[in-house]
């Protein structure tokens, strides 16, 4: 076994076993860690505009992956979705919202940086996971001009490529084969972008998994009892 | 009816000196660590101010509180779904320096400064970063005792539709303290503005807490709460509050801020309303009527019906004594002097005041104030502190409520000295304004001698209710599954539980008359 059969056939099990188990224990043990872990009190300048556009950028650009790559290719043809369409609606969602992102965190991070109180409050891995969050996002919008190039040319099969592997990955069937001959701006975009969730528990990032939709659906006051109901 | 006890206060202004023992023993017990240097749990604030943190009454800034949209309850901040479309970056939430950058002094330099001609100075340094501060420009307490300008100070709130100017000369300067603590609100925002729902209310005392383990520091009850006594600490992340002292009042104990008042201030004792006119009362359309709904809110402990309700309602019996004694219930209800601070704010808040009334005592002694032929209680628009003022803070600007309670300590006071002073009772001003003698003795003794049994009446809570297995208690509270700091809370844990049973009977063994 190589490195690239290391790298994409071995490592994303890595990364999602370590992304879910991580969660739980954390989650079971150590509640109390679990957080967004704010730091707009120290610092409000700018929040408002970094913050939405780093946030909404970030979950269009998960979205957008997340139903790019994981719908069967037979499901986008049924839909009348040619691979060509496919393809010019990633990048330019993928351009629009990256763009979003890259300047929400660009400001995030010189904030956290350079802002003495942030930065005096910020943990190790606070710094690091938004350091490599960024450098995914860049590397990941450094592809555009690569996947602009393809579509240029009426070729779409990088992109079909890409998203057979997500899916060899997720029915346990990883064939790293199909990315072999891919670019290599991809593939370092797929392995830091693995690598997020490698680093997830271990993050400030947990509070993800706890979006508060519930909020919208449950009575003003919360009432809590010592007696048994 | 659903009756529901509540863990209440009343701080009697009249007596606060402003000595901040309150605030230092509060803080030396529950907010001595990092994250919350800048926290102060309890805060006195010197009157008219703007207070800690800044403007925090002005709620067109800050968006605390609830208002009536279309006749309904909603938080001032807007729905719920437009506080989480807000999640990202709080648009209301203070910054820091709303409140101070909490700092230190360098007390080493003292002793590790070479010996120099000029005295070594510790200089601040900032809690958050270390740095040293070049100097300090506000704290928590910037306007004690008026200090600073009148023209800061004057963006008060609650000199809203007051002649500011008149106040401005130094004859006519007022000052008055105002200690603060969370409100353990009846009906409160920072709990309905939760998104994760850590925030609650507990059922038997009332007490206001927030879910360590649960909250994920979305910071929505920080701006919500219109007192601004949700506060986020910046070193764990999560929202830190008040807890009313809930192990000592567990226990029978006033809380360390009201223990520790050296002017015998403050009174603790419960409350009994009724749960199912909270929404209908805190939603009257008329501001000013807010307080009356609140005082409608409250159940009379002596009337039958209620006890009934109270007990098929899990009330301990010894709760529903402590309600009847209550030193709440005599001045808020009874006595009607206590009122609570900015009712307009509709989260029906539990910590009651009596408005202050020394100023004017000496003013009156001094012979600075006429009365009108045939009284002997002068006219309130004669007071030193404008009756508008306190109407403002306490009453949602309604002057007659706070005009009757003044003249009801004046007229105590009135008797009271002529007991003492002339040697006999002079019933004249308790006459004119139909208060009899035996309230005004009552009254002499809760607000001048404070007798600390009166002070406080305070049931210990009932542990014994939630407990199913008595035996594991004893033998194993306080042991934790390896892990001390979070035992876990979730439902569904990977990890074993803790088997907390004891092979003993749960049944309890009959009592002596059944045998």
């Amino acid at each position: 076994m190589d490195l690239h059969q290391m790298l994409f056939g071995v490592y994303p099990y890595l990364c999602l076993a370590t992304f879910v188990l991580g969660s739980w224990i954390r989650f079971d043990h150590e509640q109390y860690t679990w957080k967004s872990d704010s730091s707009q009190l120290l610092s409000k300048n700018g929040m408002r505009l970094a913050s939405n556009f780093f946030h909404i950028g970030v979950i269009a650009i998960f979205f957008g992956h997340f139903v790019g790559l994981l719908t069967p290719h037979s499901v986008f043809l049924a839909l009348g979705v040619s691979d060509m369409a496919h393809q010019g609606i990633a990048i330019l969602a993928g351009g629009i919202f990256g763009t979003l992102a890259l300047i929400g965190g660009v400001i995030l991070w010189m904030r956290r940086m350079f802002n003495k109180r942030v930065r005096a409050a910020s943990r190790w891995m606070d710094i690091n996971i938004l350091g490599w969050i960024m450098l995914t996002l860049v590397v990941g919008m450094s592809t555009l001009p690569v996947s602009i190039g393809h579509a240029e040319h009426g070729d779409a099969t990088v992109m079909l490529r890409l998203a057979e592997w997500v899916q060899s990955v997720v029915t346990l069937q990883p064939n790293p084969e199909l990315l072999r001959n891919v670019d290599s701006v991809y593939k370092i975009h797929m392995f830091l972008g693995m690598s997020v969730f490698l680093f997830f528990p271990f993050t400030r990032l947990v509070h993800i998994w706890s979006a508060p939709f519930g909020y919208l659906f449950r009575a003003y006051q919360i009432v809590r009892a010592k007696r048994p109901a | 009816m659903k009756v529901r006890a509540q863990f209440a206060f009343v701080f009697n202004l009249d007596k606060c000196i402003g000595c901040h023992t309150c605030s230092v023993t509060c803080k030396n017990v529950w907010t001595n660590r990092k994250g919350v240097e800048y926290v102060w749990f309890n805060n006195v604030e010197s009157k008219p101010g703007i207070g800690y943190p800044k403007d925090w009454e002005d709620q067109k800034k800050w968006r605390g509180g609830w208002e009536l949209k279309d006749g309904k309850l909603q938080l001032k901040s807007g729905s719920k779904l437009a506080r989480l479309a807000n999640i990202f970056a709080n648009p209301d939430m203070p910054e820091i320096d709303d409140y101070y950058e909490p700092f230190t002094f360098d007390y080493a330099h003292l002793q590790n400064a070479p010996l120099s001609e000029a005295a070594p100075t510790a200089r601040p340094v900032s809690q958050i970063t270390g740095d040293k501060m070049e100097k300090i420009t506000w704290g928590p307490n910037w306007e004690d005792d008026l200090a600073g300008e009148f023209e800061k100070r004057s963006k008060d709130s609650n000199m809203h539709n007051l002649e500011k100017e008149i106040y401005k000369q130094f004859e006519n300067t007022f000052h008055m303290y105002l200690p603060r603590i969370c409100n353990h609100c009846i009906n409160p925002a920072c709990v309905a503005s939760c998104p994760s729902g850590s925030m609650y209310k507990r059922e038997e005392d009332g007490i206001v807490l927030v879910d360590q383990d649960k909250c994920r520091g979305w910071r929505m009850c920080v701006s919500s709460c219109p007192y601004k006594k949700v506060y986020y600490n910046w070193e764990s992340g999560k929202a830190e509050k008040c807890i009313g002292c809930y192990p000592r009042v567990e226990s029978g104990m006033p809380t360390v801020c009201s223990e520790s008042c050296v002017g015998r201030i403050r009174y603790n004792g419960i409350m009994l309303y009724d749960a199912d006119k909270i929404e209908q009362l805190a939603s009257v359309p008329n501001e000013q009527d807010l307080y009356q709904a609140q005082l409608d809110i409250f159940l009379d402990p002596n009337d039958p019906e209620v006890i009934a309700a109270a007990r098929r309602d899990g009330i301990q019996e010894d709760w529903i004594i402590a309600a009847q004694k209550s030193p709440i219930y005599k001045m808020a209800v009874d006595w009607k002097i206590a009122f609570p601070m900015h009712p307009e704010f509709r989260t029906l808040p539990m910590v009651w005041y009596v408005p202050p009334l020394s100023p004017v005592q000496s003013h009156i002694d001094q012979g600075g104030l006429s009365s009108d032929p045939g009284s002997v209680i002068p006219p309130v628009e004669n007071l030193r502190l404008p009756v508008k003022y306190l109407a403002n803070l306490l009453t949602a600007g309604k002057e007659a409520p706070i005009v009757s309670a003044l003249k009801r300590m004046i007229a105590m006071r009135a008797y009271q000295r002529s007991i003492h002073v002339e040697g006999k009772a002079d019933t004249r001003a308790l006459d004119e304004i139909g208060m009899s003698e035996e309230m005004a003795l009552e009254m002499y003794r809760y607000l001048a001698i404070a007798n600390y049994e009166d002070r406080f009446v305070i049931p210990s809570g009932h542990e014994e209710v939630r407990l199913e297995d008595f035996y594991a208690f004893q033998g194993q509270n306080g042991f934790t599954f390896g892990n001390d700091s979070s035992p876990g809370i979730s439902a569904n844990s990977l990890f074993p539980e803790r088997r907390r049973e004891t092979v003993e009977s749960r049944d309890p063994a009959p009592s002596a008359d059944e045998r």
